[in-house]
């Protein structure tokens, strides 16, 4: 019923009804090619996620093809440039695996305790400054973490332990647990906050404690949020290349916990700039895997989400 | 103001929507255009302009940037842009057409050779670096050998303090590796304790830590580490020149074919006695 | 009312307190380290001049004037496209698989760690379209990057627009396109720009997708209209990708804790300013 004022209010002339029309035609057009436009725009984000996967495997692909599945991803010496090169990346797969969980290990306690002080335990004015803190923390930029890596923590790490260097997978697994920090610690609070006053009220008129409550009723209600944390945390701790490039060493070594290592980002970050022929094709298969185990976090967070939903 | 705000923005919506795929397509020509006015204007010798693009080894990052400079200020309408990734990715880059120019600071192998001009620029000797504060002072090209290759250890078997060595290194692409690895014999053999993608890396650590022992180009060498004698032959300008110094390689200029106009007056430039003097200046050690 | 006070319960009390003990200290201890060994190496010259081997100075203004014309690349493209996607999402949409699709494609584009966009701008523009190092191409690959958070961003502020307001409009003939053009534009403009603003963000403090696409080039900005554009071209490291190039040369570590303390303060301000923009957004 979206029809021209004008016309209810006097029949117009011959004349002026077709330039009515006609405008109305025109902006009939107007609205399907603004349509279009926003159309397209949505679109843009599915064909980069097209063009991204298909150029992932498309580069990545044929080496592993070439160098063989098993000698790739179970292969254990990364030599890509001797006169027989053979590219295993095994080391570099665990040393990305040990880091992460490493850095979860760390970093989801410490990020669900300061949730549950943000959202349960802390003063009013305390809240605030907290939030602010993380959201910080958060907006640190990856190459400021490595730097206090490479001149605050890895010498700690070094006169702490007594190692000749402090460049090793425990120091990377420091600066990516204060790194996936503020990922668990948002989506912890936020779910936290959303478990139901009723639940919480309930646990302690039956004599519970606070602590208790927080331990026994409202953690477990918000389980699916700080799941989704937790693996939100792990694609942040994964894919993270700056920061770890700076502290690990980077020598491709079976990963120990104070060894120099070398990890899937670094990989290809490391020897990107100057590969060429089937070493460079090698580091997207990196590259390939790396994005793999990305999209396999994906699923399990859409699974996560889902499961939370019901 | 929001309304403002808003009409600005639509606008800019409408406009840009098409604009960025339109700029995309524009944008896949640059190259041609700066080449072609590096070839155009080179004819009438007096103004050079364009872009030309450097990339390749990190020992020649200080060179190439200060014969960039030099050059622009007798050239203001050219920019040269260096970019680092070192020797291997100078080959690949220039014959991926990423760039004009590659730096190695090796010899160019017979596989890379294919379709490249190479140009002597400089000569440059491999420091062996150690801590100042390390008591050794001397190393035969043996001893390097076992050490690099894990058989000594420790400082104390070559008369330093009783404390393990650690060994630091370049990447698999860099010229400096490359060289070094030729040279002692310990080619894709070498065990290192940590592998740095740039020569100042490598510095850094062996001014920082006691313990360390590394390479690196000969022009990079000041107080903060210690140059090592190989053989009894300390590494200087002299020794490097009359080979008595064996850990030496050149610096390579690499184009593809010719190079263009740009290139080539680039070039000309750098092996000029002007651009040899600025090379010296920095502490590389002139070709002539 | 009496609640009798448990061991456990005190020791985990302790705990909280000691892990958001740990998160404050940290926050604060890494900015306050930053800024404290960062600020004295700032000087005039040294935020107004180039870098240079023939005299040994440091300057990082090419950086800073690198960095600005990411941002502008990046939000020129994906601000548009951005906020076309989500007006499309929340007004034309509405709930078929489409949208599904989008969305998820959006969350996908989010989780991509930036080194793979590294990866795919270093073969698609870089070397396929032929930009080469470029900031262009920089600029072009951090588009897509930044893309789930505009969209997002947008879609929220959309969606917290009161339905009466669109009703309204409609209801006494504007056109959608004007609806949403006088209306809901106007409406979600806090939102918006708490979207371009974050997204700023993401790309001053990005470095991983931009080694390989943008490069590292410190040469400094011409200020003829040619040269202008001309900068695109060249290769251009931002303030991130300088700090990671000083730091692990190490030489000079007094540069990279300036440039981390200009960085720092870059972030201060963008937190800042989200919050406020926050709190307008709130009493609306």
């Amino acid at each position: 019923m979206r029809q021209d004022r004008a016309m209810i209010l006097e029949l117009p002339k011959q004349a002026q009804r077709e330039e009515i029309y006609k405008s109305r035609r025109n902006k009939k057009a107007v609205e399907t090619v603004f349509e279009i436009i926003f159309i397209l725009c949505a679109l843009v984000a599915v064909i980069s996620v097209v063009i991204i996967t298909a150029y992932m495997i498309f580069s990545g692909g044929p080496a592993i093809g070439k160098i063989g599945v098993k000698e790739f991803l179970f292969g254990e010496v990364w030599a890509p440039t001797a006169a027989d090169p053979q590219f295993g990346i095994l080391s570099m797969i665990l040393a990305s695996i040990y880091g992460t969980f490493g850095a979860i290990l760390l970093g989801v306690p410490i990020g669900l305790l300061t949730s549950v002080f943000i959202a349960e335990i802390a003063p009013k004015k305390m809240r605030g400054a907290l939030r602010a803190a993380v959201e910080l923390l958060a907006g640190i930029p990856s190459v400021i973490y490595g730097l206090i890596g490479m001149i605050v923590v890895v010498p700690l790490v070094a006169k702490i332990f007594g190692l000749a260097l402090g460049m090793c997978l425990f120091s990377a697994i420091l600066i990516l647990a204060v790194m996936v920090l503020p990922t668990i610690v948002n989506i912890s609070e936020t779910s936290l906050k959303a478990v139901p006053r009723e639940l919480t009220e309930a646990s302690l008129a039956l004599g519970a404690t606070q602590v208790q409550t927080i331990f026994k009723v409202q953690i477990p209600a918000a389980r699916s949020g700080i799941m989704t944390g937790v693996v939100l945390g792990i694609g942040r701790a994964v894919g993270e290349t700056m920061a770890v490039i700076m502290v690990a060493g980077n020598v491709v070594n079976r990963p120990e916990l104070f060894g120099s290592v070398r990890l899937m980002t670094t990989g290809i970050v490391q020897e990107m700039s100057y590969s060429s022929g089937l070493h460079r094709e090698a580091l997207f298969a990196i590259g390939l895997v790396l994005f793999v185990f990305i999209m396999v976090l994906n699923l399990i967070l859409n699974a996560v989400l889902k499961k939370g939903a019901e | 103001m929001k309304k403002l705000l808003a009409a600005l923005l639509a606008a800019a919506m409408i406009t840009t929507a098409f604009a960025g795929c339109a700029s995309k397509e524009n944008s896949s020509t640059p190259s041609e255009n700066s080449s072609s006015a590096g070839s155009s204007s080179s004819q009438s010798d007096a103004a050079l302009s364009g872009i030309l693009k450097l990339s390749g080894s990190t020992s020649m990052e200080k060179v190439a940037k200060a014969w960039g400079e030099a050059f622009t200020a007798k050239n203001p309408d050219v920019t040269v842009d260096v970019q680092l990734g070192g020797s291997g990715a100078a080959v690949t880059n220039v014959n991926d057409g990423v760039s004009d120019i590659g730096n190695l600071s090796r010899a160019l192998k017979d596989e890379e050779k294919n379709g490249l001009t190479e140009n002597t620029v400089a000569l440059d000797g491999i420091a062996v670096a150690v801590n100042p504060n390390n008591g050794v002072e001397d190393l035969t090209i043996d001893q390097l050998k076992d050490i690099f290759l894990g058989n000594i250890t420790n400082w104390s078997e070559l008369g330093g303090k009783d404390a393990s060595i650690v060994v630091v290194g370049r990447e698999a692409g860099s010229g400096t590796r490359d060289g070094f690895e030729e040279i002692v014999g310990v080619k894709d053999a070498a065990k290192y304790q940590s592998e740095l993608n740039e020569t100042g890396q490598v510095k850094n650590l062996v001014a920082t830590n006691e313990n360390a022992i590394g390479y690196v180009s000969l022009d990079y060498v000041d107080d903060s580490i210690k140059a090592l004698k190989v053989g009894g032959v300390a590494p200087s300008e002299a020794t490097v020149k009359d080979g008595s110094y064996t850990l030496q390689r050149p610096f390579l200029m690499v184009t593809k074919g010719e190079g263009s106009a740009l290139a080539q007056a680039f070039l000309t430039f750098a092996l000029s006695d002007e651009g040899q003097e600025v090379a010296k200046s920095i502490g590389c050690i002139p070709v002539n | 009312m009496y609640k009798k006070l448990r061991p456990m319960d005190l020791f985990l009390r302790g705990l909280i307190w000691l892990s958001a003990g740990v998160t404050i200290l940290m926050t604060v201890g890494i900015l306050a380290y930053i800024l404290v060994r960062g600020v004295p190496s700032i000087s005039w010259s040294f935020l107004t001049t180039a870098p240079s081997e023939l005299t040994g100075t440091i300057g990082i203004l090419p950086n800073i004037i690198n960095t600005l014309y990411i941002v502008l690349i990046t939000l020129l493209i994906s601000t548009p496209i951005g906020i076309g996607a989500a007006i499309y999402l929340t007004e034309y949409g509405g709930k078929s698989k489409f949208v599904k699709i989008i969305e998820f494609t959006t969350e996908t584009l989010a989780g991509i760690p930036s080194i793979i966009y590294g990866l795919f701008g270093f073969m698609f523009f870089v070397v396929f379209m032929g930009l080469q190092y470029s900031i262009l191409a920089g600029g072009l690959t951090l588009s897509i990057m930044v893309l789930p958070t505009i969209i997002r961003t947008t879609q929220e502020a959309l969606k917290s627009v009161n339905p009466l307001y669109r009703e309204a409009a409609l209801g006494i003939g504007a056109t959608r396109v004007h609806m949403i053009r006088t209306v809901l534009l106007p409406s979600a403009m806090p939102g918006i720009i708490t979207a371009i603003i974050l997204s700023i963000g993401r790309i001053v403090g990005e470095s991983a997708a931009l080694i390989f696409t943008a490069g590292i080039g410190v040469k400094m900005l011409k200020l003829t209209p040619a040269g202008v554009f001309e900068h695109l071209e060249t290769s251009g490291a931002t303030l991130t990708v300088q700090l990671y190039q000083y730091a692990m040369r190490g030489e000079d570590l007094g540069v990279s804790f300036a440039i981390a303390a200009v960085l720092v303060i870059i972030v201060l301000l963008i937190n800042f300013a989200t919050k406020r923009l926050a709190r307008r957004f709130r009493c609306g």
